[in-house]
């Protein structure tokens, strides 16, 4: 069998992010590279945040992937730059997270409003409406912070756009 | 110049892990749900960085040298931390005391690491620039919070920023290192920050209704390993294990 890159990627679509089920690490935009060096595949990662604890999972995750397709010897590599950012989550990761109950990243992480305090507008992903609150920037997890909703009531996670 | 690198790493990496200890003894005592988990949140981005930094310092030493031994091993003499962060916990306000005037230096730092010489440390800038961005904003909004709040909010949160002032200018004083640094354009020019960071903590205090303290003398020494009684029971609590059973692993 020759081994190529495309399917190594399809096969990643298999390893979930651990804190986000639905999530593919693919559709995280956590992989950065798959190259292939002499039948051996190189698969670069890197964090969502700095001490996201999943990564070594992740890392795990990926081996053991590989391995049952009956890869021998794996590389895994974290690299730091360029910086993570929900501009790499796909269109597909977005729709599955809204299906899952958590509001997806809006619009670009250059949007710097963020910083002048301005709240961004989040739909909420049970009801659609767009009438919603911050209630903390930090939530269950560090990509996260938590709203709620005012016309159906329901608190939710919103993924932060960085 | 790789000595200084590794200072230079080295303080940076003890600043993150060492507010991120303190700001983890937190962890379930935080006065509200959200709060308290806000607080673990940032201690989590601190520890990150903080590993990112000593694996660095790590490459740079050389020989045995790992991220755990950086931070299990060295002595308080051997940290080279602001003593601002080694502070007690203290009450919420002054926690956020604490925490807004290191976030809103801490900002302005990462931003002119941002054009670092060094990849190493340009790539943890830019990682870690995303996350302090939102510790700087959560720890402003707190001190409007408090200042604009009660009557015993007020007073206490003022008490806070009176206690810690003393404790600041540490952040600004640039030493042989520093001053290395900034000529090889691998550091940030302190007094550029200085600037900056004060036009914010006025404007902040202004907006929250306090009064900025006009102390002029100020606490100095754990960048150079010189710290008060305070961080020989942090590091007791945080490296007795791996110094118990060093071969210990998760």
């Amino acid at each position: 069998m020759v081994l190529s890159e495309n399917q190594i990627w399809q096969w990643l679509e298999d390893v979930s992010d651990p804190e986000i089920p639905v999530l593919s690490v693919v559709d995280l935009g956590v992989v950065r590279h798959v190259d292939i060096n002499h039948d051996h595949p190189i698969v670069t990662i890197t964090p969502t945040y700095s001490g996201c604890p999943a990564m070594n999972e992740i890392e795990e995750n990926i081996r053991k992937k590989l391995k049952e397709e009956g890869l021998e010897t794996i590389e895994v590599k974290t690299i730091l730059s360029p910086a993570w950012t929900t501009d790499w989550m796909t269109e597909n990761g977005k729709k599955k997270l809204q299906e899952f109950g958590i509001a997806p990243p809006e619009g670009s992480s250059a949007d710097k409003s963020v910083l002048f305090g301005k709240a961004k507008q989040v739909t909420c992903p049970k009801c659609k409406s767009t009438n919603t609150s911050m209630i903390s920037q930090f939530g269950s997890t560090a990509c996260k912070s938590l709203y709620k909703c005012e016309d159906c009531k329901e608190p939710f996670d919103y993924f932060k756009c960085i | 110049m790789q000595n200084e690198l590794l200072q230079y790493t080295l303080r940076l990496g003890d600043n993150a892990l060492i507010l991120g200890q303190r700001l983890a003894e937190w962890c379930g005592h935080g006065p509200i749900l959200e709060q308290d988990i806000a607080l673990s949140n940032i201690a989590l981005d601190q520890l990150g960085q903080a590993r990112m930094l000593m694996q660095y310092a790590a490459e740079l030493k050389g020989s045995e040298s790992t991220e755990d031994k950086m931070a299990f091993f060295r002595d308080v003499t051997e940290y080279n931390n602001l003593l601002l962060l080694e502070l007690e916990n203290g009450d919420w306000g002054k926690t956020i005391a604490r925490q807004f005037l290191f976030d809103t230096y801490n900002y302005f730092l990462y931003t002119e690491l941002l054009n670092s010489k060094d990849d190493h440390i340009r790539a943890v800038a830019q990682k870690a620039i995303k996350e302090i961005t939102y510790h700087a904003q959560w720890s402003a909004e707190w001190v409007i919070r408090l200042g604009d709040g009660t009557e015993e909010s007020h007073e206490r949160i003022q008490n806070a920023i009176n206690d810690l002032w003393e404790w600041s200018g540490e952040m600004f004083t640039m030493d042989a290192i520093d001053e290395a640094m900034l000529k090889a354009g691998i550091g940030a020019d302190l007094n550029k920050i200085k600037a900056d960071w004060h036009e914010k903590v006025s404007m902040i205090l202004d907006m929250a209704t306090l009064e900025k303290p006009e102390a002029d003398w100020f606490q100095s020494g754990g960048k150079q390993g010189e710290h008060t009684e305070y961080l020989g029971f942090l590091l007791a609590e945080m490296q007795h294990l791996p110094r118990m059973y060093p071969e210990a692993s998760w």
